[in-house]
């Protein structure tokens, strides 16, 4: 339905379950794909099964001066940076009054920091292009709140609230900002959730079960699309009709 | 006209995408040649990029007419 042919996307965190299935559902749209994250060996496992028009490009999010580096490499690579998907995210989950320094400030690294990092660097190309789509992933946590997850739900409320600056910004230069909400999704994040705490979320989303990570790709293929060129700076929740407002 | 306001001119010209003649030396990018806040920022890192140069944000916002950029580059390259 949505045809990326000719257009360069970067994926951060795309050895894990949500990132592969972006990745996979933008090359599948037609679209060339760099995959990035922390760990090799997934990547090109994921680019050996896309065939061509697969880059991996790994880089620490943790690493500022990576960071800097990982949208060059990308347009070198691609030859631009059409699009961009923050994906990549850690979790350090602790109650707020165990939290330590490190745990806190990490996550906001990983999860908010380098997340601007890469906006910033990427939207320069598109300014240039005038086009351009940026799409974050966020969380319900961002909105809902979850006990343990202080640091996380931070770092997504503040990935949401820079979306909304940025997309006012550069709309006039035919670059769209906006965010993918997933509620609870199965992947090796979730994977880490005991009985206890699947079945509290779970008894909240009406649609009675877990989503899958195709289901918020899905929703990025659109962001990602000629045809969401009027959507910016809004919020595509993907949770199964959870925490409505 | 010197090398410099040459490139200065070319880059206003086709990122704005006015006529040379308009591009005089009071002309303000914004109240004159129809600039808004981006363009400014975007001009400064063409001529960043064009003179391999860097041009701090006190500088930048300085850079108002096209005299202004052609003498802070003239002292900066």
């Amino acid at each position: 339905m949505f045809d990326l042919t000719g257009k360069n996307a970067l994926v951060t965190g795309a050895s894990g379950g949500i990132g592969a299935a972006v990745a996979k559902a933008l090359h599948g749209a037609g679209a060339t794909v760099g995959l990035s994250g922390t760990r090799v060996e997934p990547l090109q496992a994921l680019a050996a099964e896309l065939g061509d028009r697969a880059h991996v490009l790994p880089c620490d999010l943790g690493n500022a001066a990576a960071v800097e580096e990982l949208v060059k490499q990308a347009a070198e690579a691609m030859g631009s940076v059409d699009i961009l998907v923050n994906n990549a995210g850690i979790t350090r989950d602790a109650l707020a009054m165990r939290m330590s320094d490190d745990d806190w400030l990490s996550v906001i690294e990983v999860n908010l920091n380098s997340t601007f990092r890469l906006c910033r660097a990427a939207i320069r190309g598109m300014m240039k292009a005038r086009w351009g789509r940026i799409i974050n992933v966020t969380s319900v946590v961002a909105q809902a709140g979850n006990p343990g997850q202080v640091n996380y739900s931070a770092a997504k409320a503040g990935v949401a609230g820079m979306s909304r600056s940025l997309a006012q910004e550069v709309a006039s230069r035919g670059i769209t900002v906006n965010c993918v909400a997933p509620g609870l999704v199965e992947t090796a994040m979730t994977a880490k959730l005991n009985d206890e705490q699947r079945g509290k979320i779970l008894a909240g989303v009406p649609a009675g079960r877990i989503g899958k990570p195709e289901e918020i790709a899905a929703g990025v293929l659109f962001l990602a699309s000629v045809e969401a060129a009027y959507v910016t700076g809004a919020t595509l929740d993907i949770n199964g009709g959870g925490d409505m407002l | 006209m010197s090398d410099i306001a040459d490139r200065v001119k070319k880059i206003v010209v086709e990122h704005l995408g006015v006529d040379a003649e308009k591009v005089t030396e009071n002309a303000s990018f914004i109240d004159d040649l129809g600039a808004d806040s981006l363009d400014n920022v975007e001009l400064v890192m063409a001529f960043e990029e064009e003179f391999g140069i860097e041009i701090p944000d006190d500088a930048a916002e300085t850079i108002q007419t096209f005299g202004d950029a052609v003498k802070f580059i003239s002292s900066a390259a």
